[in-house]
């Protein structure tokens, strides 16, 4: 019989719809609203993993985000997720799961092995073996410990799921829906402030559903339902359920992830699977709640044994009953409830309390059940391997260090409760310095940093009554805060259990003649005496305790086990808890899918993309495009079945030759205007700008205050005071900052403005000998002669009615001009352009051929203006008046910029004329020298000289003026090649610049 | 209330430029471009409003808690 473990009628499941599921491999049933856990304990499944490092069997230790075990890797709609906790996810249709880090299987593993051989892995064991020999990182042992310590596998596919972002403002976040979270929330928007109230699991209530108490005369669980659908109904409150918040940031602003879509299962298009809430609050309530601890002893892990809380709401919200001979090991009166529950539904439970006799309400009403209870009693040692069979227990010595008799008490599971630690990590990440309460043995909320207020179980109330009461006290004082408003509510009436105090007893002693494992960090595999170890060789602060043992360092981040580990060390050192101190929270609080934090950002949504208005005609004639920054630029205009080389070469070779057009409208132009627009310039760039005469260009440097070359570009003067600027596409943005920090603040006494106008202005260059030709024919009423406007010149013409500008600069080294028209009529300007040009032979040319005729020529890009040359590097010199003062002048009269052996711009061509020089190679004297072999420079660009038919290269080479001549080797060890290469002038082509003037 | 993605941060606000055309010493060039406090606590920093209004701004901001006291305009003292 399937879900033979379910109770008949308990638990908050709907029984009407059964549920097919899959575990590894096997078909089971569940209910509609079960989670992956409850419905396989339902059918009697406790062994659902291996554990990390010694792959012992692992069982459901939980019911909650404070599951350290069931880790699955589980298959939904198509998609494969490593690491889902078991007890998070919803039961549905189809779903897939199987256990994780085992091999062959979950139930005979041979990892297991390294369990009986665990003397070997103590703690820092990684660190003290695979340290040597070194060689044998990378390919033995890094790939072996990845092997084995695997947890989930990530899946390789694309993900087809939709990931959504949404912003959202409120007056009051409230985290948690348990009583703490319902009345503050509830009172705060009574008032009428804007309430977002999340909870993680997708029932409300919290406690509510599972604690014995009332409220008003209703159920918990009927009171949380009343108030939620009381909220549901007001227009100001938002209630979120399957959202949890997991960070919290400065000036309040949280983070949350709902999980939209995966419990569905018939789910909409577009419907995302989840969803990540980025949301600013003026206040927050935290009721985040509180998180049973265990206490530590023997096997602790053995399947079968869970917190005393899971079991409690494993019955009482799904109907599971975990085991049928149970044995509540507590040092507290919470616990007794779970027992009581036990008891209830037919088990025969055995309590060991490690109090002396002792006497409460909860005590009391299990003497009158009937359950056996054993005060001054621990759990030593649990037996069995992959199920608990029986438990070895003993009666405490008066200072509960040692046993008075050890006996055997046969058990199916065995229910801890070492009391309750608030959850105290999203106070924590807003700024809360903790303070340790001795009350509770847990550390609590102290002083606020933010607009935050911690409530209920969270801050160590452990009683309904005070909860409530604070819970709507927080949430009136708020709405006071918030809409000035008083509202009076009744703050309703709870009846509850009184409990008592707890025992300090948080881990059982082992006699020497029982050997076993005590688990502190049941995911990371760190026991009582891996940290015993981490202490004796050294390791005092909790930070270093915790990364040399793993302590708290898994995807749980330690809820069950920080504070053991915590009271371990201070046992140890003889400290005090609060003077060993806590590890520092960080968000996420739970794992997050990188889906959720990458939202719809992804492929060609990553970053907007940038087109020119001529985009179209690149596409239609086989552009092969390239990204520069936003950018979509052709690369080459590919004919046939051409390599890039050979296409490159052909469109240099027609701009060397013929005429070439080529889209350059994403370089960054700027308009700079004012009557101080000259000085302004004069200071900006490195050489004189006081006598540009009106429409005339002038090519100009500019540095940043450290000397190095920031940008190059032309700037022409339009009109009095009206220059128009142009930049590298790569450095437009930065340039214009630069230019705007200068004018407002370092000197805002000069009148002058500045606005990008890339966008505004389309632009081609026209570039070859026949340029000039075409260009006559473009402007048939302008007069374009050499003498009319000449090198360096600008003239506004007319496109066949469309106002241009004509500007002659060169970037090619050929007579060349470039054309501007309104980016609107980009198009209308190219295809006139290629029309007319036809009859002289212009061909397209993309960057390659750019860069291929700006290397020829020697003229320095990006790849040498890298932010660490100064004008004397790149042959810049000329560049630099020695009259004026300027950015970054200052700079270039320091000691290391003026040595005689600085690197300095080269070409270089490969002695066998052959072998292309891959850009990034090192240049050395001898290619067999020993290592570390001294570099004297590298490679900067790259291309085949049409001009010469032969690889050029330019390379940045120290002293590199008097090396002219020498040979050199580059190798790249990425390519694993070395070249020899000869030393030349960086200008290959058209030394003396003749043919832009021509 | 903006978003912070749409500023950059610009460095110390309390730095000055050598005034233009004067004779400045290599250990005061060096104090201008290199040379900065990396305080803890109260800084005066430059922001860049870069996906907005492009305005230069002062910002008084608490270098560990990131709380912002004040912000003025680049000629208003803080």
């Amino acid at each position: 019989m399937s879900q033979k473990h379910r109770l008949k009628d308990k638990g908050y499941i709907n029984r009407n719809k059964i549920i097919n599921f899959k575990f590894n491999g096997k078909s089971y049933t569940g209910y509609e609203g079960d989670t992956l856990a409850s419905a396989l304990l339902s059918n009697g499944i406790h062994l659902v993993g291996r554990s990390f490092k010694y792959h012992r069997p692992r069982g459901f230790f939980a019911a909650g985000v404070d599951e350290p075990n069931a880790k699955l890797q589980v298959q939904l709609n198509g998609h494969s997720e490593p690491n889902v906790n078991a007890t998070e996810i919803e039961l549905v249709e189809g779903i897939s799961a199987t256990s994780q880090n085992c091999w062959p299987s979950v139930n005979f593993d041979i990892g297991a092995i390294n369990n009986f051989l665990h003397k070997f892995f103590p703690a820092g064991f990684y660190y003290k073996t695979f340290m040597w020999p070194k060689s044998f990182w990378y390919k033995i042992y890094e790939p072996f410990i990845r092997k084995a310590a695997g947890l989930g596998v990530a899946s390789v596919e694309k993900d087809k799921e939709r990931y959504d972002h949404k912003f959202e403002y409120c007056d009051l976040l409230v985290t948690g829906s348990g009583p703490a979270g319902l009345a503050s929330a509830y009172a705060a928007a009574k008032s009428g402030a804007k309430v977002i109230l999340a909870e993680d699991k997708h029932r409300f209530g919290g406690s509510l559903l599972m604690d014995d108490v009332s409220i008003d005369n209703l159920s918990g669980k009927d009171w949380a339902d009343k108030i939620i659908s009381e909220l549901k109904e007001m227009p100001n409150v938002t209630v979120k359920n399957r959202s949890q918040v997991f960070g919290y940031y400065d000036h309040n602003m949280l983070v949350m992830f709902e999980r939209v879509g995966d419990h569905l299962e018939k789910k909409s298009e577009f419907t995302p699977r989840q969803r990540l809430w980025y949301i600013r609050c003026k206040e927050v309530i935290l009721s985040t709640g509180s998180i049973e601890r265990p206490i530590v002893f023997g096997n602790n892990d053995t399947p079968g044994v869970m917190l005393a809380s899971g079991a409690k709401e494993y019955m009482k919200v799904y109907g599971v009953l975990v085991g049928k001979k149970p044995i509540i090991f507590t040092n507290n009166d919470s616990a007794y409830e779970t027992a009581i529950e036990f008891k209830n539904n037919g088990a025969d439970p055995l309590i060991l309390d490690t109090r002396k006799e002792h006497m409460s309400e909860l005590v009391n009403e299990a003497k009158n059940k009937g359950i056996e209870i054993k005060f001054n009693h621990a759990v030593i040692r649990a037996n069995g391997y992959k199920k608990v069979k029986s438990a070895d227990i003993g009666e405490l010595s008066e200072d509960k260090t040692e046993y008075k008799n050890i006996k055997k008490a046969e058990c199916d599971c065995i229910c801890v409760s070492g009391f309750w630690t608030p959850s105290v990590h999203l106070a924590s990440q807003s700024g809360n310095k903790l303070k340790f309460d001795n009350q509770i043995d847990a550390f609590v909320p102290d002083k606020s940093k933010q607009n935050e207020f911690t409530v209920g179980s969270a801050n160590g109330d452990f009683t309904l009554q005070n909860t409530l009461n604070k819970g709507f006290k927080a949430g009136k004082d708020i709405s006071k805060k918030i809409n000035n408003k008083e509202i009076d509510i009744q703050i309703p009436n709870a009846t509850e259990k009184k409990h008592n105090i707890h025992d300090k007893f948080w881990c059982a002693p082992l006699p020497k003649k029982i050997q076993a494992k005590r688990f502190v960090d049941f995911q990371n595999d760190v026991s009582v005496t891996d940290i015993e170890i981490a202490l004796r060789e050294g390791y005092r602060s909790i930070e270093h305790v915790k990364r040399y043992t793993t302590l708290g360092m898994a995807t749980d981040q330690g809820r069950t086990s920080n504070l053991n580990g915590l009271q371990l060390v201070s046992n140890i050192e003889n400290k005090i808890v609060p003077e060993v101190g806590h590890t520092t929270f960080r968000p996420p609080f739970t794992p997050v899918t990188i889906g959720t934090i990458v939202g719809r950002e992804i492929g060609k949504h990553f970053m907007p993309t940038r087109l020119t208005p001529m985009h179209e005609w690149h596409v239609k004639n086989n552009a092969v495009f390239v990204d520069a920054g936003a950018w979509k630029r052709p690369r080459y205009y590919k004919i046939g079945n051409e390599t890039m080389l050979q296409a490159a070469n052909r469109e240099a070779k027609n701009v060397r030759e013929k005429v070439g057009i080529c889209d350059v409208t994403t370089l960054g132009k700027i308009d700079v205007k004012g009557p101080d627009a000259a000085e302004f310039l004069n200071r900006v760039y490195t050489n004189a700008w006081m006598k540009l005469p009106i429409g005339k260009a002038r090519y100009g440097v500019m540095l940043r205050e450290d000397g190095m070359v920031m940008d190059d570009g032309t700037t022409t003067r339009i009109s009095e005071n009206h220059y128009h600027m142009t930049t590298t596409t790569a450095q437009a943005a930065n340039v214009l900052s630069h230019l705007e920090y200068y004018l407002q603040i370092i000197w805002p006494d000069l009148n002058v403005n500045v606005v990008s106008t890339t966008e505004q202005w389309a632009g081609a260059a026209l570039a070859g000998p026949k340029s000039r030709d075409v260009l006559e024919k473009l402007f048939p009423k302008s007069n374009v002669s050499n003498e009319a406007l000449p090198f360096m010149g600008y003239q506004e013409a007319d496109l066949f009615g469309v106002p241009a500008r004509i500007f002659r600069i060169s970037f090619s080294g050929e007579l060349a001009y470039e054309i501007n028209v309104q980016s609107d009529y980009g198009m209308f300007m190219w295809e006139k352009m290629i029309e007319i040009g036809s009859e002289f032979g212009i061909q397209p040319y993309g960057t390659e051929a750019l860069s291929t005729l700006r290397i020829e020529m020697g003229h320095v890009a990006g790849p040498e203006l890298d932010g660490r040359t100064i004008p004397q590097d790149v042959s810049l010199d000329g560049m630099v008046s020695k009259k004026k003062d300027f950015i970054g002048k200052r700079s270039l009269s320091k000691l290391a910029f003026n040595q005689s052996d600085r690197q300095k711009i080269v070409g270089l061509i490969p002695t066998d004329r052959k072998t292309s020089i891959p850009e990034g190679s090192h240049l050395v004297i001898d290619k067999n020298a020993k290592l570390p072999n001294p570099k004297l420079g590298h490679v900067s660009s790259s291309c085949w000289s049409v001009e010469n038919n032969n690889p050029f290269s330019l390379a940045i080479l120290k002293d590199g003026k008097n090396m002219i001549g020498k040979k050199l080797f580059a190798v790249s060890p990425l390519k694993n090649i070395s070249i020899e290469v000869e030393v030349i002038s960086s200008h290959y082509v058209d030394h003396e610049g003749k043919r832009v003037r021509s | 209330m903006r978003s912070q993605n749409e500023f950059s941060y610009g460095g110390d606000a309390s730095v000055k430029r050598p005034e233009l055309n004067q004779e400045v010493s290599d250990k005061e060039w060096d104090n201008f471009v290199y040379n900065r406090k990396s305080l803890r606590g109260k800084h005066l920093e430059l922001w860049h409003h870069v996906s907005g209004c492009r305005q230069w701004f002062k910002v008084q901001r608490d270098t560990t808690t990131h709380e912002i006291f004040k912000t003025a305009k680049m000629n208003e003292e803080i």
